[in-house]
């Protein structure tokens, strides 16, 4: 009786593993909706921009937090280094954005690598506190050495166009968007995959339980270091997407304030559906846009609120409820398959 | 040298008062409060007004530092943070950066972004010199209100009843409330206290950071959780140590070695993460 239930049983898991790496509509409206806007309102161009390098940037921590519900108070480690990576390429010569972008990234990946065993022992807080005591040291390490990174004063860099076609840049806010946007959606569909694999679901398997994770076989130090080096190299690609596009470094990068704005992102977006870290950044960027548009100084509070109302109302009953209703618009033919 | 070392002790001993109320909340009630910096601005902007204002004498400014964010801590405890108890690390962390970032644009609001200064009596301003040592009466001040709280707390923890009963209804809150003690009660006052001696450590540290300004809770807050998590859970002797180790290789860095500046701190807590990740005291059972 078991036999022929177990040679289903594979067929039925592939079967149900394609059909969730399919990609639905809603998804791909999704992205034109972006490609269109940008073209559409090329006056905005430098705000769809940042909060595309931010939603890039959030991504990133929802590959540890999310999937792998590895905590961390200091990503912005390998945000300020991929910038300053790109940024010191451009000024030795190395002005060509995406081979910039490929090695700034791979810099991040391995600075995620050695640090990544730091994170597999202790609590949560202990881990809190190492990614964020690493940031800062990185912070006070770009300070000090001045003589490469221009220490408080930053770098200003110049940057060839991107494949050597589309300038980017000041003069060229529209296509440094587009540039963000292309990269970013490259990234995402990569991060879609590997969600979907299963090296993805070992990582839920781990983020849900590591201890039966282990047990399952399931080598857990391994992965979550694969997965921090990987998350660590998006971290510095969106890192040296802003360099680039905005071509200006400064200090600042390696702030406290990135690692927890970028952390608000992506609670409010929701962590562990890929999606949430660049809905949170628009609705972060955008809600800083019109709040500090009227009241500036002020907006922190308000941002603040959010926080807190977002936790006291239960931040996984949120997600529930906008994952539920996703889940919804993508298979309105759910329905009719229970009833 | 003698200076310097006086100067760390100092440093640390302010550092200790600043964050023991933290090391409370985080280490016998497994609560993370990145908030606590927030109560040490309420205090300092209690004395440095008073002061600057109404004319208080800085004595008698000092208990007030205490009661008022102590206050406030009951208040939000009651309301907020008690919610909270057994939410997971990173929902605390998000809640209490929230009332960070809502509390910086509150203190900007009414009272502006200069910063406040504490004027200090004359009484305590200037230096003394001993056997060629010089050092600021301020300073030792400090060291010894400190070193009178530190060991207050001690004795109050170890030896009273209040201590026993606030361990107990840490080891096991069901427990504890079953033998008839008041967990809520306890809780609520703990955070007080530690609340309230945030406010008194803002208070003191005025002077030397150069005043009370809103930003004060942020810049300040990793600074806390340094010196909490070097020190380990293990109540007021993690958080001593741990302040006096960071209070003297902050300042001796500084003073020796300027070109790393901040760098030295960072770098203790990350290797001691590293060597132990509890902290250099930890509590022994593995709750």
């Amino acid at each position: 009786m078991t036999a022929p239930a177990r040679s289903e049983n594979p067929t039925r898991l592939a079967a149900h593993l394609r059909r969730r790496a399919r990609w639905r509509w809603p998804e791909i409206l999704f992205w034109l909706a972006i490609a269109v806007a940008i073209f559409a309102v090329p006056s905005r161009a430098a705000l769809f921009n940042e909060i595309l390098i931010a939603g890039l940037f959030a991504l990133s921590l929802d590959l540890i937090l999310g999937l792998t519900g590895v905590v961390s108070l200091g990503h912005a480690a390998f945000f300020g280094l991929g910038a300053y990576t790109a940024a010191i390429l451009s000024s030795e010569g190395i002005a060509d954005p995406t081979l910039g972008l490929v090695l700034s990234s791979l810099i991040a990946a391995a600075l995620g690598l050695a640090t990544a065993p730091l994170l597999l022992r202790g609590a949560d807080l202990t881990r809190l506190m190492v990614t964020m005591g690493i940031a800062l040291m990185l912070g006070e390490l770009a300070n000090r050495n001045s003589w490469l990174t221009g220490g408080a004063d930053g770098l200003n860099i110049e940057m060839a166009p991107v494949l050597g076609l589309f300038p980017i840049g000041f003069t060229g806010q529209r296509n440094a968007a587009l540039y963000s946007f292309v990269v970013l959606f490259l990234l995402f569909a990569l991060a879609r995959r590997l969600a979907q694999s299963p090296f993805g679901l070992s990582l839920l398997a781990i983020r849900e339980n590591r201890l039966r994770a282990g047990a399952l076989g399931i080598s857990t130090p391994r992965r979550i270091i694969a997965i921090y080096a990987l998350a660590a190299g998006y971290a510095g690609a969106a890192g040296a997407l802003l360099a680039q596009t905005t071509q200006i470094v400064s200090l600042d990068l390696f702030d406290f304030h990135r690692s927890a704005d970028v952390l608000l992102m992506l609670i409010i977006g929701g962590a562990g559906y890929l999606y949430g870290g660049i809905i949170g950044a628009a609705i972060f960027i955008v809600l800083r846009d019109v709040i500090s548009g009227a009241t500036p100084e002020y907006w922190e509070f308000w941002i603040g609120a959010l926080l807190v109302v977002l936790v006291l109302v239960g931040r996984e009953r949120f997600a529930e409820r906008v994952r539920r209703l996703l889940d919804r618009l993508k298979r309105p033919a759910a329905w009719e398959e229970a009833a | 040298m003698l200076t310097i070392l006086l100067d760390g002790i100092a440093y640390g001993m302010l550092l200790f008062v600043l964050s023991c109320g933290l090391s409370v909340t985080l280490g016998l009630m497994n609560f993370i409060n990145l908030a606590h910096g927030a109560f040490a601005m309420v205090g300092g902007y209690v004395t440095a007004l008073l002061m600057n204002r109404a004319g208080v004498p800085f004595l008698v400014t000092l208990p007030l530092a205490f009661f008022v964010p102590a206050a406030l801590g009951v208040v939000l405890e009651r309301t907020l943070y008690r919610r909270l108890y057994g939410a997971s690390p990173l929902d605390q962390v998000l809640f209490t950066i929230g009332l960070v970032l809502m509390a910086m644009p509150i203190a900007n609001y009414f009272l502006g972004d200069q910063a406040q200064q504490v004027h200090l009596p004359t009484w305590l301003s200037g230096r003394i010199e001993f056997h060629g040592v010089g050092i600021g009466i301020y300073r030792l001040f400090i060291i010894g209100v400190c070193g009178v709280i530190a060991a207050a707390l001690q004795i109050f923890l170890v030896k009273t009843r209040f201590g026993a009963r606030l361990r107990a209804a840490v080891d096991d809150p069901r427990v504890a409330s079953g033998l008839g003690i008041n967990v809520d009660l306890l809780f609520a006052i703990t955070f007080a206290v530690g609340s309230g001696l945030a406010g008194l450590g803002g208070a003191l540290a005025a002077d030397v950071v150069g005043g009370i300004d809103p930003s004060f809770p942020l810049k300040f807050m990793v600074t806390f959780l340094i010196v909490v998590t070097i020190g380990g859970s293990n109540g007021i002797l993690g958080a001593l140590v741990g302040s006096l180790l960071l209070g003297v290789l902050d300042v001796a860095g500084k003073y020796y070695v300027p070109s790393i500046g901040a760098f030295i701190i960072y770098l203790v807590m990350v290797v001691t993460l590293i060597l132990r990740p509890q902290g250099l005291f930890a509590r022994t059972d593995a709750r």
